[in-house]
């Protein structure tokens, strides 16, 4: 009998005579553990099939992989060299370790060379306030602020830097004196503190297709710049904010939430968007009782991630001080007063009634709404059908 | 929708979003859709670029994915019809039609036929504007691909001849045997976030949930059992474009509106609200004092979707739920514990603990939503029809059969908008969205930064009418129809094609329905926001 561990990393034991038939199924090894495999998987996702974690920055799903950032490394026995796992096509009886010595050091290196390279003020061992460049200060000084980078605590570079223990002090600090871009209403681009990952431009290309953004100018003047480097608001971009959601850093942020508020101070809900009939579904990032940040809800139809300007940037009117807050009736004079919901209820309960019963129920019409939700629309039905007894009900799909 | 069920025997989207991405052709008329449906165009976008699909965009504007598309045909508006009939001609004529889905799953063909006869490339091209050529290549190449997708939205609809533009289209589809396979299908874009769910749970004058239809007695029977009532009304109701006509007249004495903005985006905005005023009494409950609910005897404050649960269907008949993440304001309540609490009043007791007893109610009585329970749709949404609570859900229709057996072939003449341009009003309007607003504004526009990138109505007009009417770029202008005027800045645009200009509808202030034209569809009462006679005039200084 032979044990493997399959998928949910749940022990299993093979009959014998089931071998025959796994022999003939796509099987890979990973960190001494055999895997099954999906033609087509690459090593990364085969590895993410069955539940093995490797790093990545640069990889996006859906996006064809680029290998470009080398975080994703694993070591393939029989190979010369370390290879992407992201753009790696897992085969039959391939053995693979994804954190053997040679990995772990390749990784460590990497994220030296990205720390050193920009504005990675964050607190990497040996990269804290003590060892700031005056270019790292200056870069502070300008954003407003005198505090730690502001994608501190959710940034997939820190995160690294902790789980290799890697400090920043390896190399010396290579400057990118990109000033700060937060001439529009919704993204601030800090381009000192980019990696040059490719997810931006990626999701702009390869996923929303909107092409506005891609890679500029060359070796170390390399940038991410939208029609010839000029401010997002002068070029193709629509503002839907991919490039913002998929930033594994700093480099690309919303407006709105940037020093004001943490990741791990809201809650996520998911729900579904009230503007168009896609039906995006998004977490809306609550603190205090109110929606402070929306973002795509990643994996799951129709959308994967995706929004538009509106489901991403549009949610201010949840707390507008123009909403509504207690039911209104109109005065002889004609003004509106305040008033209880009782007074307003059976005003209404009364006014219905009594049309009703001088001018009869097909003098009243509801219209129900395109905006409400199926068990509201469900009760408006109702309520005109059973209770008005008229079906003049409408809304506004025709409009 | 009338036009599909007539068709199909039921109307909506016939695919999912991400079949898109599996038609080999795609033809798209009458929505806008990387500025109304910018996540959906995505599909769209990644197919042409990635999958190497074929791309066909008929618009009467230069829109964004006319850049995309390997052909854009530009029709003369309202003349839609005419091309898609001239189409069919070429693939009868050519014989590239699929024989056994025309003999097996459909009736009605002869007719189609002799009725189409006559739509010669030429015949339409003096209707249209549409290069002979041109129509005939397009006709090829959707009759050529193996699974071909017809997306469309208001551009088709929003016409006195929507409902022949919609037959006309699925006539399109079941001619190349594209319904019931995936990457096919006739696919009407719903812009408002639940205009499906309204439709599906009865928001309308001819049926109870379901499309169950009124006036059927075992329908009415079933009802009046399941709500514990009796003398349910058997005569079908008035829609919202026969309603206001009804208050004009004193005949409408109440309207009870929820969440809408009619005086906004009605037509014939002027005689609207005249309508308005001559009600005896009106209440509205919305989340804000919109134009509409200025106008009201009692407003009634609601809750929004981030206050409540619940469930939204999208356009592609996906059941997904909506979740309460933050309180309301003040004493805004969610809209169906208001209505209950009215019915009460009112003699008939309604009571829910919460909307997920009001969903249980709604499977109970609705077969298309029989299967649908909050813990089945917990993490992804299901498309209906899903009967049962075994059933997966149904993400393409019509596969082995039509909802109403045979797909139903419908010869359709073209008819011309209900008005045409003359020497007094010489330029053609349509209307439409733009990507950072939403319907009439009323919540988009309490964003800054939404208002930042589009801060108010525009005309966009092409460099030729600019130059005829001597209009200069960012001037402000009068724009006259022979029901009202409005002022907007002139933005010159090639995206406008000249004799027609575009505004959106989303601003009050500068309201593009003083302009429309309210004649309606005869079928689908829809009034034809897409075409109507316009003049400008330079604003005197």
């Amino acid at each position: 009998m032979t044990s493997l561990t399959h998928g949910n990393g749940i022990l299993i034991f093979i009959p014998d005579e089931w071998e025959n038939v796994l022999n003939t199924q796509n099987k890979i090894t990973i960190n001494g553990r055999i895997c099954f495999f999906e033609p087509g998987d690459t090593i990364l996702i085969a590895a993410r099939r069955n539940n093995v974690d490797i790093p990545t920055l640069c990889y996006l799903k859906g996006a064809i992989p680029t290998g470009a950032c080398r975080i994703c490394v694993v070591k393939v026995q029989g190979a010369r060299s370390l290879v992407a796992s992201c753009s790696t096509p897992a085969a039959s009886e391939m053995v693979v370790e994804t954190e053997s010595p040679e990995v772990v050091a390749s990784r460590k290196m990497t994220i030296q060379l990205l720390l050193s390279n920009g504005n990675h003020n964050c607190a990497a061992r040996l990269s804290d306030g003590r060892d700031w460049t005056d270019f790292q200060l200056r870069v502070q000084q300008d954003d407003g602020n005198g505090a730690l980078c502001p994608a501190w605590g959710d940034c997939q570079l820190q995160n690294l830097a902790y789980r290799y223990q890697v400090t920043g002090d390896r190399f010396a600090g290579d400057e990118k004196n990109f000033p700060v871009e937060d001439v529009n209403p919704f993204i601030v681009r800090d381009f000192s503190r980019c990696i040059l990952c490719g997810r931006c431009v990626q999701a702009c290309n390869e996923i929303q297709v909107n092409e506005a953004i891609d890679f500029g100018y060359r070796g170390a003047k390399t940038k991410i710049v939208a029609a010839g480097d000029r401010a997002l608001k002068d070029s193709d971009c629509v503002f839907c904010g991919e490039c913002v959601q998929v930033c594994p850093v700093a480099a690309l942020m919303e407006k709105d939430t940037r020093f004001t508020c943490r990741p791990w101070e809201t809650t996520g809900i998911k729900t579904t968007c009230s503007y168009c009939g896609v039906g995006c579904q998004m977490f809306l990032h609550v603190k205090d009782n109110r929606v402070v940040r929306v973002t795509g809800v990643e994996d799951c139809p129709p959308n994967f991630g995706s929004l538009c300007v509106k489901g991403r940037f549009g949610f201010h009117f949840i707390h507008s001080v123009e909403r509504l807050t207690t039911p209104l009736i109109r005065t002889e004079s004609g003004h509106f007063r305040e008033t209880s919901w009782d007074e307003a209820l059976d005003l209404v309960a009364q006014r219905l009634t009594k049309i009703i019963k001088e001018y009869g129920s097909d003098s009243i019409g509801v219209l129900t709404s395109a905006r409400i939700t199926n068990e509201e629309n469900y009760i408006a039905n109702k309520f005109a059908r059973a209770v008005l007894k008229t079906n003049n009900i409408d809304h506004c799909a025709r409009l | 929708m009338a036009g599909l069920a007539a068709a199909f025997g039921s109307g909506a989207m016939t695919n999912t979003i991400g079949d898109i991405e599996d038609a080999d052709v795609i033809l798209i008329t009458g929505s806008n859709t990387s500025e109304n449906h910018p996540v959906l165009s995505a599909f769209v976008k990644r197919a042409v670029r990635f999958g190497k699909k074929e791309l066909i965009v008929v618009d009467p504007r230069r829109i964004k994915l006319a850049g995309f598309a390997g052909k854009w045909l530009r029709q003369n508006l309202g003349t839609d019809v005419a091309w898609i009939n001239g189409m069919m001609h070429v693939i009868i004529k050519e014989s590239l039609y699929d024989r056994h889905f025309v003999e097996t799953r459909t009736t009605g063909f002869e007719d189609l036929k002799k009725n189409v006869e006559r739509y010669t490339p030429e015949y339409v091209e003096a209707i249209t504007g549409i290069p002979a050529g041109d129509l005939v290549e397009a006709a090829r190449l959707y009759a050529g691909a193996k699974a071909a997708s017809i997306l469309y939205c208001m551009g088709i609809t929003q016409h006195t001849t929507g409902t022949d533009g919609v037959k006309s289209l699925a006539n399109l589809a079941m001619l190349c045997g594209n319904l019931g396979i995936r990457g096919g299908g006739v696919n009407p874009l719903r812009g408002q976030n639940n205009v499906q769910g309204a439709c599906d749970m009865g928001g309308l004058p001819n049926v109870f949930s379901g499309y169950q239809k009124v006036g059927d007695p075992a329908v009415t029977k079933k009802m009046e059992t399941a709500w514990g009532m009796t003398g349910l009304p058997v005569k079908p109701g008035l829609t919202v474009t026969e309603m206001v006509p009804m208050a004009h007249d004193g005949r409408m004495k109440s309207l009870y509106i929820i969440g809408e903005n009619p005086l906004v985006s009605d037509p014939d905005l002027n005689h609207a609200e005249k309508s308005f005023s001559h009600l005896d009494f009106l209440v509205v409950q919305d989340i804000f004092l919109t134009e509409t609910a200025k106008m009201a005897d009692v407003v009634l404050p609601s809750a929004c979707f981030a206050e409540k649960d619940g469930t939204f269907s999208n356009t592609e008949r996906r059941v997904q739920r909506v979740r309460k993440a933050v309180s309301p304001p003040g004493q805004a309540r969610p809209d169906w514990e208001i209505i209950c609490d009215i019915s009460k009043r009112m003699g008939y007791s309604m009571s829910y603990h919460c909307a997920e007893d009001i969903m249980e109610e709604i499977a109970k009585v609705t077969p298309s939503y029989g299967g649908i329970t909050y813990a089945r749709i917990e993490q992804e949404g299901i498309h209906w029809p899903c009967p049962t609570r075994e059933h997966p859900g149904t993400p393409v229709l019509h596969e082995k059969s039509f909802t109403h057996g045979k797909g139903v072939f419908h010869a359709v003449e073209y008819r011309p908008p209900a008005e045409v341009v003359d020497e007094e009003y010489p330029l053609y309007l349509t209307t439409g969205r733009v990507i950072y607003h939403y319907h009439t504004g009323t919540m988009t526009r309490k964003t800054e930064g939404l208002n930042d990138r589009s801060p108010e109505c525009f005309v966009e007009i092409s460099d030729t009418d600019a130059g005829k009417f001597d209009i200069r770029d960012h001037e402000v202008v009068r724009i006259a129809s022979r029901r009202g005027e409005i002022s907007a800045r002139a933005l010159i645009s090639g995206k406008a094609v000249a004799g027609s200009v575009f505004i959106p509808f989303h601003f009050a202030e500068a309201a593009a329905n003083r302009l429309t034209n309210a004649a309606l569809d005869p079928i689908s009462k829809i009034p034809e926001y897409k075409v109507c006679a316009i003049r400008l005039v330079k604003e005197e200084v």
